[in-house]
């Protein structure tokens, strides 16, 4: 007691003469550098957006302008024009789309036979898919090129999303983390009521995880999207270009049009932007759960 | 074995063990095939292809004619032979040295920043994340932009405190600089994870160290920098893994210019396999980049046991 009385008082009462003033100085200057953190980070996002609807001649004015004088939208409806910018959409939704539902019912289906099922050898595939996480996908990059292209698969989208069903190590660790971490007497319960090993799976288990699928789905989403040297590599016809290589070509060899790129690059990155808002969640939850990067 | 406990034994199978070794052979079966997509995969994308580069890093194959074993031919080549190797080498070392120390430093900093019980936590946890989420060819025209010499944003905030920005993407000596700042854009990435590792750290360490009249520096040194140590081992292991591995910005941006200033790695590699059909030299390149990351990795995890802290009961509080 006289211990615990004589110890708390230097404390408190240097907590209590601490000026006041200089801890609101602190906060200020704390606020200040995320402020200007922020700043930088948005400059050049803004700096694309205003390029984007400015008029051409106003993009090379100098000191160039922040808010454009005039508006030009129609940058962005003259994109279709110039080039075919609904099929780039369309092929690369396509094969989000396709590598989405392969990732996500992959990952959920093995990460439950790693998490919940015992079968011989599980262990050591359960390392095994460890170990190719870290195995550089650059490695397999030649080959898999080989592979695709003896089956005669280059020049279409299957090689940028048939591997997507067969599981990726990332998500299927993920799942397989999240599914240790759900209490065993559900399934145990079900399986009393006679569910089948499937049936807990699919109707009992599965719907549980469902943060963590939003999660796999989020990151392939980006992945996919995002990807160059798999579109750059498989792809050679104009008509299954995606996203990524349409806007490549965008960019004159001698000349650039910078307001139709940065329009170009905005509508690129409008999907993305717009998942990432309505489910940081997810995002954040995903990389916290693992540790990993998006 | 006893005679009474063979029968005990019989017995107890007869009305036990047919059901549950059922039950088990069923679970197996199950096992297999809700596992099966993935172990086919391991098979077909990843076994198969690891020792096929393998054996084409031995090979002279150019896709058209058969592979023609030329032994260590290739690595020869690559050491001897090649000096764009060791110039893309020395370029993507360069960025992985500046870029990654970089990021964890800024990464950190702004997430002790971000972890003092401020307003508008989550607001400006969105807005550093963004970056981290968008990558690719837009992200790469976009830096163009605002890295041009005469129009740019950049060199027009410089213009503002007089100093005159240089041209960053097409001079020699500063394309690689231009790109090591464009990959700090993304540092919201591991901010997010530090400060899921700074919530985590338990606040009676910092009262302990406030009573015991330690400093704000020493309970940093002291308590944050342990506590979050094995998160910065972590990133700092995928910032290896994922920096030697950069591509589309010195495909994008640069095309590897000037003067091969920015030469990655695999964009050496890329024109080696799809522009000159050298896919036995590419797989060379390949196997080189593979033992090149794994060294990294075991130094990095060896000097780990001097510098990471790991702590069972808090690591248990911070999930």
């Amino acid at each position: 007691m006289t211990t615990q009385t004589s110890a708390l008082p230097p404390a408190a009462r240097r907590r209590s003469m601490a000026p006041i003033v200089a801890r609101h100085v602190e906060k200020a200057i704390i606020y200040f550098l995320l402020l200007a953190g922020a700043v930088i980070i948005m400059i050049p996002l803004w700096w694309m957006l205003s390029t984007s609807i400015k008029h051409p001649k106003e993009v090379f004015a100098f000191p160039p302008t922040f808010l454009p004088a005039q508006f030009m939208w129609n940058n962005y409806t003259d994109l279709f024009i110039k080039a075919p910018f609904h099929i780039y959409i369309f092929n690369t939704t396509y094969i989000v789309i396709m590598d989405l539902i392969g990732t996500v019912a992959t990952a959920s289906m093995v990460g439950y036979a790693f998490a919940r099922l015992r079968w011989r050898g599980r262990d050591i595939f359960f390392v095994i898919t460890l170990a190719t996480m870290m195995l550089p996908a650059t490695v397999l990059l030649i080959p898999r090129y080989i592979i695709f292209n003896e089956i005669g698969w280059t020049n279409s989208f299957k090689p940028l999303w048939v591997p997507a069903f067969f599981g990726y190590a990332f998500f299927i660790f993920l799942m397989r983390q999240f599914y240790a971490t759900i209490p065993h007497e559900l399934d145990a319960a079900a399986r009393i009521d006679g569910a089948s090993e499937f049936g807990v799976w699919w109707r009992i288990l599965a719907p549980l995880t469902k943060p963590a699928l939003a999660a796999c789905g989020i990151f392939t989403f980006n992945a996919t999207w995002n990807d160059v040297l798999g579109p750059l590599i498989y792809l050679t016809s104009e008509s299954k270009s995606t996203l990524a290589l349409g806007l490549m070509q965008f960019r004159g060899p001698h000349r650039t049009d910078w307001h139709y790129l940065m329009a170009a690059s905005t509508l690129a990155m409008l999907p993305v932007v717009i998942i990432f808002f309505f489910a940081q969640k997810y995002f954040i939850q995903g990389i916290t759960f693992t540790g990993l990067k998006g | 074995m006893t005679a009474a406990d063979t029968t005990a034994g019989q017995v107890a199978g007869k009305l036990h063990k047919p059901r549950l070794s059922h039950l088990a052979r069923r679970e197996e079966i199950v096992g297999y095939l809700m596992a099966a997509p993935w172990l086919l995969g391991i098979l077909w994308l990843y076994f198969s292809p690891f020792g096929t580069a393998l054996y084409l890093s031995l090979t002279d194959y150019d896709i058209l004619t058969a592979p023609k074993w030329i032994g260590f031919e290739n690595f020869d080549t690559m050491l001897t032979d090649d000096p764009l190797f060791w110039k893309s080498l020395s370029v993507t070392t360069i960025y992985s040295v500046a870029s990654i120390p970089l990021q964890i430093v800024l990464g950190l900093f702004l997430a002790i920043l971000l972890n003092t019980r401020i307003r508008g936590l989550a607001w400006f946890r969105t807005l550093y994340y963004l970056p981290a989420v968008l990558s690719g060819v837009a992200v790469s025209f976009l830096w163009i932009w605002v890295f041009s010499a005469d129009w740019g944003v950049l060199n027009f905030l410089l213009s503002l405190v007089n100093i005159e920005g240089p041209n960053w993407l097409t001079s020699e000596d500063w394309a690689l600089t231009a790109l090591i700042v464009m990959s700090l854009w993304g540092v919201g990435g591991g901010l997010v994870i530090y400060l899921a590792g700074l919530q985590g750290v338990p606040t009676e360490l910092y009262e302990a160290a406030d009573i015991d009249g330690a400093g704000r520096f020493r309970s940093f040194y002291n308590i944050t920098l342990p506590m979050v140590s094995p998160v910065i081992l972590f990133q700092l292991i995928m910032g290896i893994i994922r920096a030697l591995q950069v591509f589309t910005e010195g495909y994008v941006m640069t095309q590897g210019g000037p003067n091969n200033a920015t030469l990655f790695y695999i964009l050496h590699l890329y024109r080696n396999a799809f522009r000159f059909l050298h896919m036995g030299y590419a797989s060379a390149l390949a196997w080189a980049l593979f033992l090149y990351i794994l060294l990294l990795t075991l130094v990095v995890l060896r000097s780990s046991s001097v510098w990471v802290f790991y702590s069972g009961e808090i690591k248990g509080r911070a999930r």
